[in-house]
């Protein structure tokens, strides 16, 4: 574009020059035709200038459009996921033949034979082996036992009974039901045998299988299956990161940017360190990892994994945006302000916290608020402390292990399975949700303190 | 009063980050009912019962992750399983042997004689090797693409950077193919172009070392250099050619299925999980001969499969409760046996005599040596 230009706005300054030479001309230079001439490149030129602003604008808006169209027609089916309710009969032969109802050994029960057997009760005249391991495939092997698992073990005096349970159906009877799987793929390249397909919709014909809302998906832990899989763990995890790193990085970095902008002497020393905050924020956030595993980790020995360690390293990947945002905020408050606090008899320091901070805080918070979501959006950095993992438990401090939300989505959209890919689009708008809730919270308070101005 | 709304926003976070350590154990199921004195009790008593952890090889993660998640249903012992890959992981796991390092690391190839030397110098002694099954590297191509029927030689003469000027006469020329038919008249009339994992990958590392020189090994000549000068042989067996007709593919297989799809002229090299999830997608090019199929691959018939391990500390057996327990399941006939739920994810099985070997080493804690 300027390329375009370039030459156009030379000869115009040409002109320009000419034509300035007798400026008292004045009647000429504004109706000649040269003049109107003028004029109407002028026009054209701004005229084209809009043109190329809108369709910038068009251009991100497109992009953006795409994107959440993408993620949003991927991800919408994850919230829902198909339900099949099963009759298991607790026979203590198989959980406890030698009836002692001893918690722990009944958790390490075979629970497959329970679930295999009421499957079997589903559907009549299933005898042969391969039958029996094709319709077992159509429950959540991992989901059902373990559901039936836990409740037995926090209540040794249901075995014998026959309990009722709704569990998830397989990822892939999910995905044939969801229209992920083709059924007009030939038998051989489907995950899914005919026969399964028979007995899948006589299952929905009897309203044993039933779309549900997904609750697992937003309070389960993390799975390897990814019927199992949700982001609770992942989500407390990123908000006790986002913690640690503001508590650090909001005081540091604002006071840094007070002291350098109002106290500090302005010699080259100062002027070392602000190119070195500068810098900071454009070291690639792989480095903070490299650091922090250098520092906190090996040096002073703190746990792997930890969200502590984690928000630590991400202040300091926070701190140079909340620096350089609270100085520009800062810079952009009328002196006039300061000169009149100072002129009435506040000191310096009363001056900047009562009069200029205030003023410039709807900028420190936008600041700040934006090096938050820089800091909720990193991967890198995880990786060299050990939080890229797989964590099976929410947890309960910040010096337990824990992942992160943008860490999960790496990591199911690296899985071979195809149900991943509707759980990862849904688990992106979820982070892109809590990233607009983040930027509206920030344009919120921003206005509720510049009306009070 | 601005200043004190800012700080008080402030205060406001530090105290719920505060709640959010003391009571989360609220949100764990096991202690709904704890008084906050309670919670922190009991999140001292996490601290001091270690979990077990596990690091390494991002291709054995799948399957350390639902033998860590089968293994906590049935025990409740936590573990946290991370993907840094193999070479990440033997560094992190002979770093040293104090409880705070790692107590398992997976990998994709076996332990080089460079990091079990590492180990031994940092003190980790006693290493225990579980080999866990198979994993084929397939080269596969979209579906409704001319199949491909591909000698080991082929794939060394359509990817080396340098090649042979005929089997007899090893003077080495850049290498000249552009076509499939230029190397084998059997495969289909398509230009080469190929997406492979990239450098980082150990996928690539095992492509490389099993097909590449398997391949070069069938040239008589490069065979006598081999006798004569490994490291050379080394060289001009490992180096993938650099003029576009091999593209390095990310590290997201899902992506270079994509690929295939939408480029029915090309082939990808990735693993067997991918390919068994895919089948409605793309097919498996056999390689000499052989189907990359489950069979082919457990029996060794196909010959582009590695060997899948983890290593085990002895030291830490008892020092980490449920770290023997965890190797037991992960090396029971439930997880890793023939219909085990591991197959199911994609892991080629060993042998029933191959386990109970492993079997055997991970319940008398037997160390391996290099």
């Amino acid at each position: 574009m300027s390329q375009i230009e370039n030459p156009e706005t030379k000869s115009k300054k040409k002109k320009n020059r000419k034509s300035g030479k007798k400026p008292h001309k004045m009647t000429s230079l504004h109706n000649s035709e040269a003049a109107l001439l003028r004029l109407k490149k002028r026009r054209a030129k701004e005229g084209r200038f809009i043109l190329w602003g809108r369709l910038a604008i068009g251009f991100a808006v497109a992009s953006l459009m795409w994107l959440l169209f993408s993620l949003v027609g991927t991800g919408y089916t994850a919230f829902t996921q198909h339900f099949i309710t099963l009759d298991v009969k607790l026979e203590a032969s198989i959980l406890d033949p030698t009836d002692i109802r001893d918690p722990e050994k009944l958790r390490a029960a075979n629970y497959r034979r329970l679930i295999q057997t009421s499957m079997q009760a589903q559907i009549e005249g299933v005898t042969d082996r391969k039958e029996k391991r094709a319709l077992f495939n159509l429950v959540s092997a991992s989901g059902a036992t373990n559901y039936v698992r836990q409740k037995v073990y926090k209540n040794p005096n249901l075995v014998g009974q026959t309990l009722t349970v709704t569990v998830p159906t397989s990822d892939e009877v999910d995905q044939l039901l969801k229209g992920y799987i083709d059924r007009e793929t030939p038998e051989a390249r489907r995950k899914v045998s005919n026969q399964q397909i028979e007995w899948i919709d006589e299952l929905v014909d009897r309203g044993v299988i039933k779309p549900k809302f997904n609750t697992i998906f937003f309070t389960g832990t993390d799975s390897r299956d990814p019927e199992l899989a949700g982001i609770a763990s992942a989500v407390v995890g990123s908000l006790m990161l986002l913690s640690v790193a503001f508590i650090l990085a909001f005081p540091i970095g604002v006071g840094a940017a007070i002291y350098l902008d109002e106290f500090a002497p302005k010699n080259k020393w100062t002027d070392l360190i602000e190119i070195n905050i500068n810098n900071l924020a454009a070291v690639p956030s792989i480095v903070f990892g490299l650091l922090g595993l250098a520092v906190f980790l090996n040096f002073f020995g703190m746990p792997r994994s930890a969200p502590l360690v984690g928000g630590m390293v991400l202040a300091l990947r926070a701190f140079p945006t909340i620096t350089i945002a609270t100085r520009a905020a800062l810079r952009s408050v009328s002196p006039s302000i300061t000169n009149g606090a100072l002129s009435v008899g506040a000191s310096h320091v009363q001056a900047v916290f009562h009069h200029k901070l205030p003023l410039a805080a709807p900028g420190i918070l936008t600041g700040t608020i934006i090096g938050m979501a820089q800091v909720l959006g990193e991967t890198a950095p995880l990786l060299m402390i050990g939080m890229v993992a797989f964590v099976t438990e929410i947890p309960t401090s910040v010096m337990e292990p824990a992942s992160a939300l943008p860490v999960q989505i790496f990591l199911w959209s690296d899985s071979a399975e195809r149900a991943w890919s509707e759980r990862t689009s849904a688990a992106i708008i979820i982070l892109l949700l809590v990233l607009i809730t983040m930027n509206g919270f920030a344009i919120w308070l921003r206005n509720k303190l510049e009306k009070r101005r | 009063m601005k200043m004190f709304k800012i700080a008080s926003a402030y205060a406001l976070t530090v105290s719920l980050t505060a709640l959010l350590t003391a009571c989360g154990g609220n949100t764990n199921t096991q202690s709904s009912t704890e008084t906050q004195s309670n919670a922190i009790e009991s999140a001292k008593v996490d601290t001091r019962v270690k979990d077990i952890r596990i690091v390494g090889s991002s291709t054995v993660y799948p399957f350390s992750t639902k033998v860590a998640q089968e293994f906590g249903n049935k025990t409740g012992f936590k573990v946290v399983v991370e993907s840094t890959g193999s070479g990440g992981g033997h560094k992190l796991f002979c770093d040293g042997n104090g409880p705070e390092t790692a107590d398992v690391t997976n990998s994709s190839r076996r332990q080089k004689k460079s990091e079990f030397e590492m180990c031994t110098e940092n003190g980790v002694e006693g290493v225990i090797e579980v080999k866990i099954g198979y994993d084929g590297i397939v080269i596969a191509n979209a579906i409704d693409a001319a199949p491909i029927d591909m000698r080991l030689k082929d794939i060394y003469l359509a990817f080396a950077k340098q090649v042979p000027v005929s089997d007899t006469d090893c003077t080495l020329q850049p290498n000249p193919y552009t076509n499939w038919q230029d190397i084998n008249p059997d495969l289909p009339p398509q230009t080469i172009e190929a997406y492979g994992p990239p450098p980082t990958s150990g996928t690539r590392d095992a492509f490389v070392e099993i097909a590449m020189e398997g391949g070069a090994k069938t040239i008589p000549c490069l065979a006598v250099l081999r006798k004569n000068d490994k490291k050379a042989f080394g060289n001009i067996a490992h180096t993938l050619r650099e003029d576009g007709k091999w593209i390095d593919g990310g590290e997201n297989d899902n992506a270079l299925v994509q690929t295939l799809v939408n480029t029915p002229s090309a082939i990808g090299v990735f693993g067997y999980s991918f390919l068994d999830q895919n089948t409605d997608k793309i097919k498996g090019g056999y390689v000499d001969g052989a189907e990359p199929s489950f069979e082919n691959i457990s029996s060794g018939v196909y010959p582009v499969s590695r060997s899948l391990y983890f290593y085990l500390k002895k030291d830490h057996v008892g020092k980490t409760p449920g770290l023997q327990e965890y190797a037991l399941e992960f090396t029971s006939e439930e997880a890793s046996g023939p219909g085990g739920y591991l197959e199911d994810i994609g892991l080629v099985p060993l042998t029933d005599a191959e386990r109970a070997k492993v079997r055997a080493d991970v319940e008398n804690l037997r160390a391996y040596s290099q």
